[in-house]
């Protein structure tokens, strides 16, 4: 019998759930398509000025990425925790923190990566320039990862709890704002002519930051839950 | 070595069992007695760590569980009343998981054979959905077969099996037990297991 090292537990965690999310790809699209409805409804109800578009693009993206964001969280430990195998988790003799961040990282690359691929096409509508529909999709890749990293926390906050859905966005959109103005903050200094280092500079730090207490905090919040 | 001590526990305001001791030590196996919501899983889940007991100490080779944390869950294997197998995968991909989580691979010819000794011949490859409640159980119930945890901590293993499926468990234990293995379960269904003495552990 071959023991697992502790990658090689984070790797079959990631697979795991990659796995499952191949099974029932719903749940995936439901994310991808809820933010692709919700940005596309702005051009429409907002009228084609295309300056007006222009402005409010970023501000719009980030604030739907937030958003859609918040509909896969509740699903990140909830099918795990009805059929017992988070159970199984907490008497993993690796680290709890390690198999938390596995999951973390499934989950971004289920609910954030996917928004983050499909941002530029988004941005199109909205008349962005190049320059700054690379922007959106750099700071969506610093940003999208901190969501779920700090939905992580409010997920197993609320777990087992009726109504956690609202319970997890009131916990954690507040939590979210920070890298909403700095994601919001790098496309418009582009879009003004200034540099975005400082934004995303910020992002960065908040990333690693994130990186490395939430899955602590996540694991000890799971045990709380599971009492 | 499993030494529990004065161990108190209550859920809400209602004080489940307190002033419990016993010692299990290898081989020997405990079957935990009582009505319903006595607080037999709350004993067993106590004893896995999940509930913080209210006083009292569970100590694992002398050594108290909750510092010894991962080397502890290294030589325990639980089995609640979940499955803890995802009906989107198959019986093979279930155990190979739950080995993960514990810790350790199983090769798929290893999964294979330990599937079939479960009665799940032709099943490996379908998914979980689709199998019976009882065969489900058995998948869960692979899981002692590779695992080579020391202390097995079983709810009410025998749910929703057939005749044949609970003698091959009284056969599993049994070999545990042999192998200097220890096993502490609830049940409401008959269970011996040969050649072993039987301690009974009441809770009211």
């Amino acid at each position: 019998m071959n023991k697992l090292s502790l990658f090689g537990l984070l790797g079959l965690v990631i697979r795991r759930d990659l796995l499952l999310a191949m099974r029932r790809r719903a749940d995936v699209l439901t994310t991808l398509i809820f933010f692709v409805m919700v940005v596309s409804l702005f051009p429409l109800g907002v009228g084609p000025e295309a300056e007006m578009l222009r402005k409010m693009a970023s501000g719009v993206v980030w604030v739907a990425a937030l958003l859609s964001s918040m509909l896969s969280l509740p699903r990140m430990f909830s099918a795990d925790y009805l059929d017992g195998t988070l159970e199984q988790m907490l008497l993993a003799p690796q680290s709890l923190t390690a198999l938390v961040l596995g999951k973390i990282v499934a989950h971004w690359m289920l609910s954030g990566l996917p928004l983050v691929l499909i941002a530029p096409v988004l941005g199109l509508q909205f008349d962005m320039s190049l320059q700054a529909l690379w922007m959106l999709v750099v700071a969506l890749l610093l940003g999208t990862p901190i969501l779920s990293m700090i939905g992580a926390i409010g997920a197993a906050l609320t777990l087992g709890l009726r109504g956690g859905g609202v319970l997890v966005s009131l916990l954690v959109l507040p939590l979210c704002i920070p890298v909403l103005i700095f994601g919001a903050g790098a496309v418009d200094a582009v879009n003004s002519g200034m540099s975005a280092v400082s934004n995303l500079s910020l992002l960065g730090a908040f990333m690693l930051f994130a990186l490395v207490f939430t899955p602590f905090v996540a694991a000890q919040a799971l045990r709380i839950s599971m009492e | 070595m499993l030494e529990v001590g004065n161990l108190a526990c209550s859920r809400g305001d209602h004080r489940l069992f307190s002033g419990l001791s016993f010692t299990l030590h290898p081989g020997q196996i405990m079957q935990v007695q009582g009505a319903n919501g006595s607080g037999k899983t709350s004993l067993l889940r106590t004893l896995c760590g999940f509930i913080q007991p209210d006083e009292g100490q569970i100590l694992w080779r002398g050594k108290r569980v909750r510092d010894l944390g991962e080397d502890y869950f290294a030589e325990l294997l639980y089995l609640g009343h979940l499955n803890a197998i995802k009906d989107e995968l198959s019986a093979l991909e279930n155990l190979q998981m739950s080995a993960g989580l514990a810790g350790y691979t199983v090769s798929e010819q290893q999964a294979i054979t330990v599937l079939r000794r479960m009665g799940l011949q032709r099943r490996e490859h379908l998914p979980v959905r689709v199998l019976s409640q009882g065969q489900r159980r058995r998948v869960a119930l692979a899981r002692l077969l590779t695992s080579d945890a020391h202390l097995w901590i079983l709810d009410e293993p025998l749910t929703a099996l057939d005749v044949g499926a609970v003698g091959l468990m009284q056969e599993l234990i049994g070999e545990h037990l042999s192998n200097g293995g220890m096993t502490i379960f609830t049940t409401h269904q008959p269970l011996q297991v040969a050649g072993v003495q039987m301690r009974q552990l009441a809770l009211s």
